[in-house]
């Protein structure tokens, strides 16, 4: 089953812990340990641990290292100082999605990007072909990079026996070097849960034990590893997007409803800049929203959505029962009138049609910061 | 862990014949390839079937499997525990959730079916 599949340094440390493992974009990934229900709630309630280790770490250094990043990006890299990070996109001319990514940035000619796992070769394609017009140099740290998301509540708690430095002082978004159970890592305030947390990167060689004694000082806490499908449920309540469900080549940053990290007027042009210009002023002619069921069953990946009808509209792009919410929510693209918060839709989930309601904003909100 | 009176399919369903009716639900290892049960859909009572129809829906959080008729024969009820419920399918596949309850004609449509030790060996063989 593991055949031809990439493993990750913390692969042992899944079977022993009974981690149900499945192939997930080339990687032999544990999909769940104690059961996905158990670990969502453990990580709204809790802590939880997750080896994501499959995500891709670029590093770019030089003395052009902010334009080039400029210039291949949605956001402004230029707004960034030393210890923080952004969330943007790699775009196409056409301003559909290379890739959505993680920036941090430790100087004005040194920075990291974290791509996704599905993505790694393609993306490394892409940045490496853009780097040879500037003075950069770029590396492919993929490989010797281990990445352990802490995502909790009590996430704070639990780490903060671990490290040294004070980490309440480390805010949303930033970052800092130190040692994690005395293993240097780079601490990261982020997270893909909509939870508080911190997502780690140590060398692989040092993945086993960060791993292990970030399970021995959580445990008791409530902390429990975490595998693929509570990551995928816990990112649906928090209607964060998924690349190659929710944004993919065919869909554009403005439609995908993440105009908020496309920077249209920063003093550099980027790929893909005057094709979201246009579409700006035009208009989207679709959007990507957020629905809840209002009637019994499920709505999953590539269920057609209908209007009053029975036209269909568009295709369900994520979907899932929400352990938090105790409903069925999803994603999906409709044409613009259909669009506003409110608007009444089915989806048609096999031989019926349910009807399903537009609703604004994630779909899970933590109550304190 | 599967009670010997049962039989049982390829599709992971069990029957279990009480005189002239036929319980039947989901196998152990069916419910645990699904992970957490949230919605069970069932036909109504008084429906009919013919052995391999599908007679239902069991989705978990992540994944919708079918469900086939063991044999040919009219809903006589449902588990209707299931509709507030469905963990039970998780807790308790091989009893308290069961799923519908069968007025069946033709006995020897059984004659297919596998037992628990031919049905063991059967997982055995399809999680290598």
């Amino acid at each position: 089953m593991s055949d031809g599949l990439k493993k990750t340094a913390l692969c042992q440390e899944h079977e022993q812990l009974g981690g149900r493992m499945v192939p997930f974009a080339g990687w032999y990934m544990p999909v769940q340990y104690s059961g996905l229900m158990d670990e969502h709630h453990a990580v709204r309630n809790a802590a939880g641990l997750f080896d994501v280790s499959h995500m891709g770490e670029f590093r770019v250094r030089g003395p052009q290292a902010c334009e080039f990043l400029e210039s291949i990006t949605t956001n402004h890299v230029q707004k960034l100082t030393d210890g923080r990070i952004h969330y943007t996109l790699l775009t196409y001319p056409e301003g559909t999605i290379v890739d959505d990514l993680l920036i941090y940035r430790f100087a004005d000619d040194h920075y990291l990007l974290v791509v996704n796992a599905g993505n790694i070769d393609k993306d490394w394609d892409w940045v490496e072909q853009k780097a040879q017009a500037f003075d950069v140099q770029v590396s492919n740290e993929s490989d010797q990079t281990s990445q352990i998301a802490l995502q909790g509540p009590l996430a704070e708690k639990i780490l903060q026996t671990l490290v040294d430095s004070d980490l309440s002082g480390l805010i949303y978004y930033h970052f800092t070097e130190g040692r994690v159970a005395s293993t240097r890592a780079l601490i990261s305030r982020t997270g893909y849960t909509g939870e508080d947390g911190f997502e780690i990167y140590v060398d692989n060689k040092d993945a086993a034990s960060v791993w292990k004694a970030l399970l021995v000082a959580g445990t008791p806490h409530g902390l429990k590893p975490a595998g693929l499908g509570a990551r995928d449920t816990l990112r649906l309540e928090a209607r964060l997007a998924l690349y190659g469900n929710d944004i993919d080549q065919t869909t554009t940053a403005l439609e995908a409803g993440l105009g908020w990290v496309v920077k249209l007027k920063k003093p550099f042009t980027f790929v893909g800049q005057q094709a979201l210009a246009q579409q700006k002023k035009e208009g989207c002619k679709r959007r990507l929203i957020g629905f809840e069921l209002t009637d019994r069953g499920i709505a999953r990946h590539g269920y057609p959505i209908v209007n009053g009808a029975g036209d269909l509209i568009g295709e369900v792009t994520s979907g899932s029962h929400s352990p938090t919410l105790e409903k069925a929510i999803g994603m999906g693209y409709v044409p613009i009138e259909y669009s506003e918060p409110g608007t009444e839709l089915a989806i048609q989930v096999r031989k019926k049609s349910v009807s399903a309601i537009v609703v604004k904003g994630p779909f899970y909100q933590r109550t304190s910061s | 862990m599967y009670p010997s009176e049962y039989r049982y399919t390829k599709d992971h369903e069990w029957i279990n014949i009480e005189g002239n009716f036929a319980i039947v639900g989901i196998t152990d290892h069916a419910q645990n390839q699904l992970g957490d049960i949230v919605f069970v859909e069932l036909p109504e009572g008084g429906s009919t079937f013919t052995i391999g129809d599908e007679f239902g829906t069991v989705e978990s959080v992540k994944a919708v499997a079918e469900i086939f008729m063991p044999i040919t024969g009219e809903i006589d009820s449902i588990n209707e525990a299931l509709e507030e419920n469905p963990e039970l399918v998780n807790e308790r596949p091989h009893d308290d959730g069961w799923m519908v309850r069968i007025r069946y004609s033709d006995p020897s449509e059984l004659e297919d079916l596998m037992d628990h030790e031919a049905y063991e060996a059967y997982v055995e063989e399809e999680s290598k």
